[in-house]
């Protein structure tokens, strides 16, 4: 995939999977790979940096803690400021697909009926 | 990027590392969970990671200031390098440390004369108050005393009390206090302050008090104030000093306090150590009559301006007082025409926040064209720089062809080497600035012959501070940009051909180019050196009208011997003739007006009811002046025995004066008056003398009349004489002093060859010669160097041509000649652009010039001479080399 598209879209997808509570980088790695039925197939290395940035924005923070299989691990949270981005993100994404989409397929109701 | 995570970035980076590692465990504890051996399950984590080194340095990236990361790398890189080549580091930071070194004096000097604010606070306030010169077109007539003669006592009183502008207006004038309670006289810098000066300029005092306005009124309190300097040296900055006695010309005052420290006066170029109220020159100068005459002119007005009062609102509020001031304070003595000038002077306010100066007038061009030479001479020796780095640059190819092509970008390579230039131009600027400080302490003390204590703040301050830097930078561009730029061009391809010679002829332009300019810019600057040894040689042989070697000035200050003023002048007569008969003297004659002194006294001439508004010089000497100062008698008498108090005014005039006021050239018997004694007995012409300098060698010599000292009505308590000794070898010092101590021992005496005064006058032209010389020297030798290099490089370059030529049978006079010829062209061609250059640049120092005119053929011919002389010298030995060229190793090497 081409790497600025990548780096937009890693970071709306860290942020999703951090939604629903802390992770660490392996367990958020995983999970992009699960969720996206193993499409975005990233090295799960070029993650890292992009975690550092967004600690850099403040939109996640980190704190060591210990994994399900008792490792010492590093785990990030949404921070408010996260959390609103995801929001915003989101819709903008959503708005993006849309406007792809109407270019992509304008006939997109009747080509779906006469398939 | 973060600065806290830059500075702990090797923390960080650590942190980074367990969290890759804690992935790899997990993944493969997660591996070997699915049943893969550990070791496969260890490599398969890994490969689903990536790279862990890559993504670390990533990460390290991210958390760096890369500029200032990779710059202290190449200055570390760039100090490895200049270590690893002692020998061009050396030169490099000798011609940079005098370069700069150079530069910076001059502008120190420049600075202190010139820009530096007074030692007050908010010195950008004061303004002086003074008559409008546009104004006074004819001048102002009366007595001068100090050394910013422009207001009298009675005109700062009423503007003080009708100003409206300033905060409050103050009066300040040169003096010189003799401490000495007697024998040895000990003269030291003065200052008359009026009350206002310390409150207005918001000084406060180091110890005890200042002046204030109640020491100023009735000068009951006898205050004075001292330097802080001189406190220091005087009293070793005891507390106790203040309240002690200090006599002032032999009159007992006291100190009130110490002036802060710094606070040198308002006059650059001089310092006090005593500062009087001005009353205090009633008591101490009580013939002068200097607070009630209004054609005494001593004091300078100053004052801050009231806020939101600019200098032309001040300047209108004061010409509207003006008319009624000088209306009411008008001197009794002048006449009608003086009279009329004075009603209709204006009063203006000139901003002053960088002090006044007599220094400014004399120096300020002079520093600039010593700027300007100094600029001219770091440009030459940048040159120079430029061409050893550009020969660095051919070394270094190779190696920065390998970093080109492994990968580096040029930029960054270019500000590697850029970085080298400037580590170098600021070292330079390091070591520089203590040269500059050592070269304008000792300009300084050169100038100080001048005026007798010149003093100027040397002190760094941010003018100097960015002069300096600035400059280093700028020179780091100059030499370090253009080797840069070529030495990174050379594709890498091209440059890493193995044995390749890559020292093309491309860079050999550049080189020849700077030479050129180098020889002209040295051509320019010798000629300068010429222009100014020329002036001061036709200073110095400048015929003055009279023999000034073996003449001795001496003065006898009687004022402490207690003599009663009627009874001073035959005491004085009899001194005089006492010392004429004292073995070894020749001729002996008073003199009120010592020449080339810069003390001067001229009034307007009527002849024949007609006024001449040009002033004639006038001295009043003894009979025998024009015989001690060997001055040839071209018509009448001298004075003699006849002409004493009450006998018929007689005068000797000079051929000028004669010529101009009597349109003949022995105008004997025919009357003048000076302008204000028109009604009293005339003044009858006995004599012609030759004409003679007065009161400055640069001056054309001009009318001069000499009354008759014997008929001097008021005499003055301070004798000075001339006197020739019978043989060069006698010094008549000792027996001089021996008399006067005979005559009586509070007599005090000071001595001064006529020649050192002649000396003194000349100072500046000195100072200009010596610093052009000693410029223009090291132009040409680094101008030498220059193309010696050069023609070092053709030489090596043409090796093989001139092997072949010597083994085809060429004479090696032949092959020299053609190595000559070379450097003729390049030098040929920098002294025409030199031509050029100081043709254009003539016309700016032409007003320190004398006797001769800035573009001047033989100065251009001695210059060009001296040019070709160094330049062949310079192209000399690399020709020889070529000449001595052995055809067979040449032509192996081929």
């Amino acid at each position: 995939m081409d790497s600025d598209l990548i780096q937009g879209t890693l970071d709306l997808l860290i942020l999703r999977t951090l939604q629903p509570g802390p992770a660490h980088g392996h367990t958020v790695a995983h999970a992009i790979a699960r969720q996206s039925d193993e499409v975005l197939q990233v090295e799960h290395g070029s993650l890292y940096p992009a975690l550092h940035r967004l600690e850099d924005r403040g939109w996640i923070a980190s704190f060591w803690g210990t994994s399900e299989n008792n490792r010492r691990a590093r785990y990030y949270r949404l921070t408010p400021l996260g959390r609103k981005q995801l929001a915003q993100r989101t819709s903008r994404w959503d708005e993006l697909v849309r406007a792809i989409n109407r270019v992509l397929r304008p006939l997109a109701d009747d080509s779906g009926r006469s398939a | 990027v973060s600065w806290r995570r830059f500075l702990r970035r090797a923390r960080w980076d650590d942190e980074r590392r367990r969290e890759l590692e804690t992935y790899i465990e997990i993944e493969t504890d997660e591996n070997v969970a699915r049943g893969m051996a550990p070791g496969a399950a260890r490599a398969a984590a890994y490969r689903k990671l990536g790279n862990p080194t890559l993504v670390r340095e990533e990460i390290y990236r991210m958390n760096t200031a890369t500029f200032v990361e990779t710059l202290w790398q190449d200055v570390r890189y760039g100090f490895r390098t200049l270590r690893a080549s002692p020998t061009f580091t050396t030169a490099a930071l000798l011609s940079l440390t005098l370069g700069i070194g150079a530069n910076t004096a001059i502008f120190q000097l420049l600075n202190a004369v010139r820009l530096r604010p007074l030692p007050v606070a908010r010195a950008h306030e004061i303004v002086e108050v003074r008559v409008d010169p546009q104004s006074a077109p004819n001048g102002r007539t009366g007595a001068f005393f100090g050394a910013r003669p422009m207001m009298s006592w009675p005109v700062f009183d009423r503007v003080r009390r009708e100003q409206r502008v300033l905060e409050s207006a103050f009066a300040w004038g040169s003096a010189a206090f003799d401490l000495s309670t007697g024998g040895e006289s000990r003269v030291v810098p003065g200052l008359w302050a009026s009350g206002e000066l310390f409150q207005a300029l918001e000084l406060t005092p180091a110890a005890g008090r200042l002046l204030t306005a109640a020491d100023d009124s009735a000068c009951a309190s006898r205050a004075v104030v001292v330097s802080h300097d001189f406190w220091q040296r005087e009293y070793g900055a005891a507390a106790d000093a203040v309240g002690r006695t200090l006599h002032l010309d032999g009159e007992p005052f006291q100190i009130a306090g110490v002036a802060p420290a710094g606070f040198f006066g308002i006059e650059v170029g001089r310092r006090f150590d005593v500062a009087a109220p001005l009353c205090a020159i009633a008591v101490l100068r009580p013939r002068v009559d200097a607070l009630r005459r209004g054609d005494v002119w001593w004091l300078s007005v100053m004052g801050r301006l009231k806020r939101d009062i600019t200098v032309e609102a001040a300047t209108a509020q004061l010409a509207s007082i003006a008319p009624g001031i000088f209306a009411s304070t008008l001197p009794s003595r002048y006449n009608a025409s003086d009279a009329k000038n004075y009603v209709g002077f204006r009063l203006a306010a000139f901003p002053a926040g960088t002090g006044v100066s007599a220094l400014r007038s004399t120096y300020a061009q002079p520093l600039w064209v010593l700027l300007t030479i100094a600029g001219f001479v770091l440009l030459i020796a940048s040159a120079n720089l430029a061409n050893l780095l550009l020969a660095r640059a051919s070394a270094r190819e190779r190696e920065l062809a390998v970093r080109l092509a492994i990968g580096a970008s040029r930029a960054r390579l270019l500000r590697q080497l850029l970085v080298e230039s400037l580590m170098l131009a600021a070292a330079g600027a390091v070591l520089g600035a203590g040269v500059a400080r050592a070269l304008s302490g000792a300009l300084v003390r050169g100038l100080s012959r001048d005026s007798a204590s010149a003093f100027l703040n040397l002190s760094m301050d941010w003018r100097l501070l960015a002069f300096t830097a600035g400059l280093s930078v700028i020179t780091a561009l100059i030499f370090g940009l253009a080797p840069a730029v070529r030495a990174t061009r050379t594709p890498p391809g091209a440059a890493m051909k193995i044995g390749a010679r890559v020292t093309g002829a491309n860079g050999f332009g550049i080189r020849r180019a700077l030479t050129i300019g180098q020889v002209a810019l040295s051509f320019t600057l010798v000629t300068a050196a010429v222009l100014f040894a020329r002036t001061l040689g036709n200073l110095a042989n400048v015929d003055a009208g009279f023999r000034a070697d073996g003449v001795l000035v001496a003065n006898f200050d009687h004022r402490r011997a207690g003599i009663e003023p009627d009874r001073l002048l035959i005491v004085q007569q009899d001194f005089l003739r006492r010392l004429e008969h004292l073995p070894g003297v020749q001729t002996i004659a008073s003199v009120s007006i010592v020449p080339i002194s810069g003390s001067g006294w001229n009034q307007s001439i009527t002849v024949d009811g007609a006024r001449h508004q040009d002033p004639s010089n006038i001295n009043r000497v003894g009979p025998r002046y024009f015989e001690t100062m060997g001055m040839p008698l071209l018509a009448g008498r001298t004075f003699d025995a006849r002409d004493v108090d009450g006998a018929p005014a007689v005068a000797i005039v000079s051929r000028s004066f004669a010529e101009k006021y009597f349109q003949a050239p022995a105008p004997l018997g025919r009357a003048f008056y000076f302008d204000q004694n028109v009604g009293e007995p005339p003044f009858t012409v006995v004599g012609v003398v030759a004409d003679s300098k007065y009161g400055d060698l640069r001056e054309d010599a001009g009318p001069i009349v000499y009354l008759a000292d014997t008929q001097e009505p008021e005499p003055v308590p301070d004798l000075s004489i001339v006197a020739r000794a019978a043989r060069p070898d006698v010094d008549l010092r000792a027996a001089f002093t021996a008399a006067a101590r005979e005559l009586h021992a509070g007599t005090l005496v000071s001595y001064q060859r006529l020649t050192e005064t002649i000396d003194r006058s000349l100072v500046r032209e000195r100072l200009m010669a010596m610093l052009s010389g000693f410029f223009g020297a090291l132009a040409g030798i680094l101008a030498a160097v220059g193309l010696y290099g050069v023609m070092s490089y053709v030489v090596a370059r043409r090796r093989g041509e001139f092997g072949v030529r010597l083994a085809l049978g060429a004479q090696p006079s032949t092959v020299m000649r053609m190595v000559l010829g070379e450097a003729g062209i390049v030098a040929g061609a920098g002294v025409a652009v030199g031509i050029g250059l100081a043709v254009l640049a003539g016309g700016w120092a032409e007003t320190l010039l004398f006797g001769l005119r800035a573009r001047d053929a033989a100065t251009y011919a001695a210059a060009g001479l001296a040019v070709a002389a160094v330049t062949g010298v310079a192209a000399a030995i690399p020709a020889r080399r070529a000449a001595r060229v052995s055809p067979t190793i040449a032509l192996r090497q081929e």
